[in-house]
């Protein structure tokens, strides 16, 4: 019974945040590879682009809602988010066709266009925060959980709960649904073949009648789909606060680099891999030991190896401890 | 035109806009944006080295910056005996045996050879450090943090004078580059920016939380000063006598006095490291440098060592950010951790050295000062501009509440659209590279 009981304690403060956690970042730091594939250069701009695309999905959420449009007991930003990635597109389509093209045009360095894509963020930044304001902001509805911890312990007779909410079953299904759509354009697909090509060599991909200028688009196109998803996803799951997309880079670039920069792959391994080390460093393992050790050994303080307040330190020290150990990241990316 | 009467006008007419805010507005704030003008023209040498030079990206200024802040505590506050008493020896045994830690795992890393035994033998050593250090540390923070917890409840400082700090300052920063290039110099330029952009966030929470250290989130207050206090100068009374005789009110006189005296102090401290910067710019070492940035593979084949050199000059910058973080710090008198801000410290040291012209010591000073200046007066500007434009609608319509709320978000998109603006049409700024 015991070890029932830290299981699920253990799966209800570990397990499913990290996993819906995580799924976040994959879908985050899928959008950082592959413009890091296709258009080699870190994208700063990222987290902003995740805020935007968040930001116009609340906006009509919010208008959907005061029509009194629902989506029974699932959230109505759900319905909300075709518009916002259509207006993620239109954004990033406009940035691509007013900033990046000319220094494409140049080949300018990579250095260069990480400068540029601050600048894109700042602006976006700006945008964001003049059109909704800095504050939090609420937008999700509908059910609360799938399963709250009264009905669990109530079904199971157990003394630990476990609650799994509405937004982490939908981040993670979400999340594998794209991802599959994903590799099935990448895989099967004509345009996703020729992008893979162009990612692997531009000069022959050229030679072979590949359209550069299609392929940037389609990448922008389907890194604004997958940002405001992301966005969505941890607005829902969390609040929408534009400082905290900013915030969520760090990991983010993280996750794309411990997997390899350029590799899809290995950006979803590395979302979970830094989303499960930063919960499970900064969780309070009191409550799942008191179950596992004898009395006389229980633990009196928390047992939390870190606070809550450096998870950035997590995915920064794994950050760097891939970097001395393997530049290229755990699955081979690109880039040395 | 001339180079020396081009550049001769640019910072007249910076001198003009900052005497114009002292004629309108007020010679206080005039001195306060020559001041920060004066420390941002230092941040923006420093980042001048890093890219201007050798052509490395920091995204991770306002880390740097925010560590030379946290010397001005260290060195220049009182030690607070009580909390040394307490468990202050223990704190710092603690962070000894980190320390010891990581530096015997590394041992291990260098000394077995590679395989299992090495990856165990490593993890053991770090796993079973970390919950010593944990043992120690935690009992002796949370002994030190106990101490008057309203007002003290930290270790203090070592009571030096702050301007001590400023080197100190500078030395912590160095410290914190030498990691973070340790780590990611030699690899792809972006990594740098990601790593620091890393260290910056983790320099802030560590300030923030560490209470024993600065006090965390509850600030340290009443730092010592270099330059005399308004109210002693406003009690003396040859002080007076000479305001009155100049036709000042004394209390607007002494804070002008106190003012001026920081500025005469950074203004010394540029003209310092400007004078540095220039030396090591025409020197071969700053040859070499610009030869490395604009061909590595060549410098490397003529046998220079491009990482060294890269980590040396990384350094060097970041230290250059940590003397002018102290600085802000002993300007504002006090340490609060909460109002580091990457857009103030990272973005917007960064658009200073783009938009003065990369590469060229003097554009750098120029740009610190012009965009301290925009960015000062941005807000009041924006909030003209949409009264302007919001003059036509309705008073009390949500849609102009709204839109003179939003002013003070013009900052930012401004600053991105210089940016932008700047790097397309200008990418060598406003006094270029020669």
């Amino acid at each position: 019974m015991d070890l029932l009981n830290a299981l699920v304690a253990l799966l209800n403060f570990v397990v499913v945040p990290a996993t819906a956690y995580g799924a976040q970042l994959a879908l985050g730091a899928l959008g950082v590879t592959l413009i890091y594939g296709i258009l080699r250069f870190s994208n700063f701009a990222h987290g902003d682009t995740m805020a935007f695309g968040a930001m116009v999905t609340v906006l009509f959420t919010w208008l959907f809602q005061s029509w009194g449009i629902g989506f029974g007991p699932l959230p109505t930003a759900l319905l909300a988010l075709p518009i916002g990635i259509l207006g993620c597109i239109g954004l990033l389509l406009l940035t691509d066709r007013m900033v990046y093209r000319f220094y494409r045009a140049q080949k300018a360095k990579p250095v260069i266009l990480v400068i540029v894509s601050m600048g894109v963020m700042f602006i976006m930044n700006g945008i964001v925060r003049f059109i909704i304001g800095p504050g939090d902001q609420r937008f999700a509805d509908g059910e609360r959980f799938i399963i709250s911890v009264r009905d669990f312990r109530e079904m199971t007779g157990l003394r630990e709960g476990l609650a799994l909410k509405t937004t982490q079953g939908i981040t993670v299904i979400t999340a594998v649904i794209v991802v599959a759509l994903l590799f099935w354009f990448l895989n099967r697909t004509r345009t996703g073949k020729s992008m893979r090509a162009y990612s692997d060599n531009e000069d022959l991909a050229l030679l072979s009648g590949i359209n550069p200028e299609r392929v940037v688009m389609v990448t922008w196109i389907i890194v604004a789909a997958l940002a405001t998803i992301a966005g969505v996803l941890y607005g829902l799951d969390k609040t929408f606060k534009p400082f905290t997309y900013f915030m969520l880079l760090l990991p983010i670039f993280a996750s794309a680099i411990v997997g390899g920069l350029g590799n899809p792959l290995g950006a979803i391994a590395g979302g979970f891999v830094i989303a499960f080390s930063e919960v499970t460093i900064t969780y309070a393992w009191k409550k799942v030991l008191v179950y596992l050790m004898p009395e006389p050994l229980e633990p009196d303080g928390l047992v939390q190896l870190l606070s809550t307040d450096y998870k950035f330190a997590v995915s920064f020290s794994i950050l760097l401890i891939v970097l001395i150990f393997k530049p290229t990241g755990l699955f081979r990316g690109k880039s040395v | 035109m001339s180079e020396s009467l081009r550049n001769t006008i640019y910072f007249a007419i910076v001198a003009l806009l900052i005497i114009g805010t002292g004629m309108i507005q007020s010679w206080n704030s005039a001195l306060f944006i020559l001041n920060m003008g004066l420390v941002s023209a230092i941040m923006a040498l420093g980042v001048n080295l890093q890219w201007g030079f050798a052509g490395l990206f920091n995204v991770g200024i306002m880390g740097f910056v925010a560590l030379g802040g946290l010397a001005t505590v260290l060195t220049s506050m009182p030690p607070v005996g009580e909390a040394w008493a307490a468990g202050g020896l223990r704190v710092l045994f603690g962070l000894a045996l980190g320390a010891a830690t990581i530096v015997a795992a590394a041992f291990a890393y260098k000394r077995l050879d590679p395989g299992r035994t090495q990856t165990l033998v490593m993890v053991a050593i770090l796993v079973v450090g970390f919950f010593v250090f944990r043992y120690v540390f935690d009992a002796g923070v949370e002994a030190v943090e106990a101490v008057n917890a309203s007002t003290e409840g930290y270790l203090g400082g070592l009571g030096l004078p702050i301007l001590m700090s400023w080197p100190v300052g500078g030395v912590l920063a160095a410290g914190a580059a030498w990691i973070i290039g340790k780590a990611a110099l030699g690899l792809r330029s972006d990594y740098l920016a990601i790593a620091t952009l890393g260290i910056a966030e983790i320099v802030i929470a560590v300030m923030k939380n560490e209470d024993w250290m600065a006090r965390g989130v509850k600030n340290v207050i009443g730092l010592p000063r270099p330059v005399p206090y308004e109210i002693d100068l406003q009690n003396d009374p040859s002080f007076v006598e000479r305001a009155t005789s100049w036709g000042l009110d004394p209390v607007i006189a002494s804070s002008l006095y106190v003012k001026f005296g920081y500025a005469v102090l950074f203004t010394i401290v540029l003209v310092i490291l400007f004078v540095m910067a220039q030396a090591a710019l025409k020197s071969p070492w700053g040859r070499m440098m610009r030869a490395i940035r604009d061909n590595e593979v060549a410098a490397e084949a003529m046998g220079k060592d491009v990482t060294a050199r890269h980590l040396q000059i990384f350094i060097l910058g970041s230290a250059v950010c940590g003397i002018a973080g102290a600085m802000i710090t002993t300007l504002d008198g006090q340490l609060t951790p909460t109002s580091y801000q990457p857009l103030r410290f990272t973005f917007l040291i960064w658009l200073m050295v783009i938009v003065g012209g990369s590469g060229n010591n003097l554009g750098a000073v120029l740009g610190g000062f012009v965009i301290w200046f925009f960015w000062v007066q941005v807000e009041p500007m924006g909030h003209a501009l949409l009264s302007f434009l919001t003059s036509g609608m309705e008073d009390g319509t949500p849609l102009k509440n709204h839109l003179l709320e939003s002013a003070a978000h013009m900052r930012l998109l401004t600053m991105g659209v210089i940016l932008l603006c700047v790097l397309r049409f200008n990418p060598r700024g406003l006094i270029p590279e020669k």
